[in-house]
């Protein structure tokens, strides 16, 4: 068919439109990598806007000697890795059972959950919860507390549910349990939901500050992102550079080029693992979609 | 076997009497028949034990803990034995000089936040969806969905390092000649910075089920339309929208069950001692009077208020939309 004058008309905006659109998403974060490339001299008085003006890695050199960084960013793969594990874990054993039709009372246990979602406690009595149990400081509150995500738990059961119920049934006649049908037939057949599943949660432990802020007092223990809003917001860059013998004007520059190169090493696993993960992750939301 | 085909049959030729007398026997065997499921499927129920549990402390626990709002919650004594003082914590709350301060903070972000970043997912969806170039298309995609997974403090960061007097912003001001803002601690500026870069950093990720709902829409209706000469834009009008309304529906009343609920995590890091009369909201409250202050019983009332302000509203919407279009939550 045809397309009329207007129908065209229409797609040329959208284009353009779109194209705005992705340049406005875009452009900060490529201005972002070019800051900290740059010298910051030019990207103070604006004559850096888009390619790196003067190249160097010196900000990056200062980000790698810093104690604090480093030991953030050790910290995060800690409580990434081990709470995406019991995550994930949990996860499966929420979700199993509750994708099986011989499950009783799986109604009530869903509702159970899902209540928790739109009712909770709020900040102080988990708070006192948390303090009472003796987690405040330790490795565990930055996992145990967030150990599943109702939501998540949803997907995953969604994903089980489709799993061609045949395949279980011969397994049974073969003799297999409900452990040895899991291990053997469901999580073979899982791994896309499973990648969609440790990206979200591995994600959200590697952003979150919320409670490291509020259960953790250590900085030894802290997480890269109570680093970064020391560093990027609170301004407290002083003793990072102090060292050095730069002049006052020298040390602002050094320490405006250091929070570039900050942000872009605080999502360098991301940045290097995004192009890899997107088709998994768009497929992620859309499991979640179908059945809501 | 036989056993399983048993109740089939009995179905299919029961007449109302028999249904009404089997109904009396599944009773008697109810607690036999769960019995039986356990002995048979315990690992399921095995599995089970640990979310349970987890629900039960994490989630269930704190519900109970709640009653500390009612209460003067003394910590030798813990949550059980202090004594109550009924809607004392609430009626300080209500009386106090930031209660209103803190009601149209708390309001006037989450609806701006809905009126603004609602609407633009589904125009991003609708047009992406008329993109027949699929790398062109895949190519938008990539660059809007990445903000999804930066974390807040860097998006904070990058608005602090954009908008300080001498920053890029202000650097493109100064080139049109105007003069430079101090965007962060401007008091004034403090919601459309926050909404706006909301959203930006969430509008790519909030399309994907928009495109997911479009995706199924049946192409003869498109085919049907066209051939009665309907326009592309009269086709996302009258076909494209109307299918994914259901959809629509259902993220606006989840939405609006959150308007109160601002969140705390990107509202605290732009907060600063300047901005503090547009930027403080219920939740950072909270952080302040509970955990900073530690008057835990207070700021657990205040708590309490926000989500059952939150719950009423949740509900209120869902019934509307189960009125007026058939779509809803339950």
């Amino acid at each position: 068919m045809k397309e009329t004058r207007g129908d065209r008309a229409f797609t040329v905006f959208n284009y353009i439109f779109l194209a705005i659109v992705a340049l406005v998403v875009l452009y900060p974060l490529i201005f972002v990598l070019s800051a900290s490339l740059s010298n910051p001299e030019y990207v103070l008085s604006g004559d850096m806007w888009l390619w790196p003006k003067e190249f160097t890695v010196e900000a990056y050199e200062k980000v790698f000697q810093n104690k604090d960084i480093i030991n953030g960013f050790i910290n995060t793969l800690k409580y990434t890795f081990f709470g995406t594990l019991l995550n994930i874990v949990m996860t499966i054993c929420a979700a199993y059972p509750l994708s099986r039709r011989e499950l009783k009372g799986k109604g009530v246990i869903m509702a159970f959950m899902v209540f928790t979602m739109f009712f909770s406690g709020g900040l102080i009595p988990t708070y006192l919860l948390i303090r009472d149990l003796g987690m405040i400081n330790t490795f565990w509150v930055m996992i145990i507390p967030n150990a599943v995500a109702v939501w998540n738990i949803i997907i995953m059961r969604t994903f089980f549910q489709s799993i061609p119920h045949e395949l279980e049934e011969s397994a049974t006649i073969d003799g297999a349990g409900h452990f040895r049908i899991l291990w053997s037939v469901v999580l073979p057949l899982s791994m896309p939901v499973m990648a969609v599943m440790v990206l979200f949660y591995a994600v959200g432990h590697w952003n979150s500050y919320f409670q490291a802020l509020i259960y953790l007092q250590d900085q030894s223990k802290f997480p890269l992102q109570l680093i970064l809003r020391q560093i990027l917001i609170q301004g407290q860059v002083d003793d990072m550079i102090k060292s050095t013998s730069e002049s006052l004007l020298s040390q602002k520059l050094s320490i405006e080029g250091l929070k570039y190169a900050v942000l872009i090493v605080a999502n360098l696993p991301m940045l290097m693992l995004y192009p890899f993960l997107q088709k998994y992750f768009v497929k992620g939301v859309m499991i979640g979609s179908l059945k809501g | 076997m036989t056993l399983a085909n048993k109740p089939t049959l009995e179905e299919s030729s029961a007449k109302e009497t028999k249904i009404s007398n089997k109904k009396q026997r599944e009773k008697k065997n109810h607690w036999a028949e769960w019995k039986k499921s356990l002995r048979k499927n315990w690992e399921l129920y095995l599995l089970l034990v640990p979310v349970i549990l987890y629900f039960v402390v994490f989630h269930y626990y704190p519900l109970y803990g709640l009653q500390i709002a009612f209460k003067d919650f003394i910590a030798t004594k813990g949550i059980a034995d202090s004594p109550w003082v009924g809607f004392k914590h609430f009626e300080r709350f209500f009386d106090s000089y930031y209660f209103w301060r803190l009601i149209k903070n708390t309001v006037g972000i989450g609806v701006f936040t809905l009126l603004v970043a609602f609407p633009v997912p589904i125009i991003i969806a609708l047009l992406l969806n008329e993109v027949k170039s699929l790398r062109y298309k895949k190519f938008v995609q990539t660059v809007i969905y990445a903000p999804h997974f930066l974390s807040t403090v860097v998006v904070v960061g990058m608005l602090l390092l954009f908008l300080k007097p001498d920053g890029m912003i202000n650097q493109v001001i100064m080139l049109f000649g105007g003069n430079p803002i101090d965007f962060i601690t401007e008091p004034a500026w403090f919601k459309s910075i926050y909404v706006l870069s909301d959203v930006w950093q969430t509008m790519g990720w909030s399309s994907i089920i928009y495109i997911a709902a479009l995706a199924a829409v049946d192409p003869a209706q498109h085919e049907a339309a066209m051939i009665d000469g309907a326009s592309k834009f009269k086709r996302i009008i009258h076909i494209n929208i109307p299918a994914i309304m259901p959809t629509i529906v259902i993220l606006f009343i989840l939405n609006m069950g959150s308007v109160m609920a601002v969140g705390f995590e990107k509202v605290f890091l732009m907060q600063n001692d300047l901005n503090i009369s547009t930027s403080d909201v219920i939740s950072t409250f909270v952080y302040r009077s509970g955990i900073l202050e530690a008057q835990y019983s207070f700021s657990a009332a205040v708590g309490l208020f926000n989500s059952i302000i939150n719950f009423v509203l949740l509900i209120m919407v869902n019934k509307i939309a189960k009125k007026v279009s058939d779509t809803s939550l339950w």
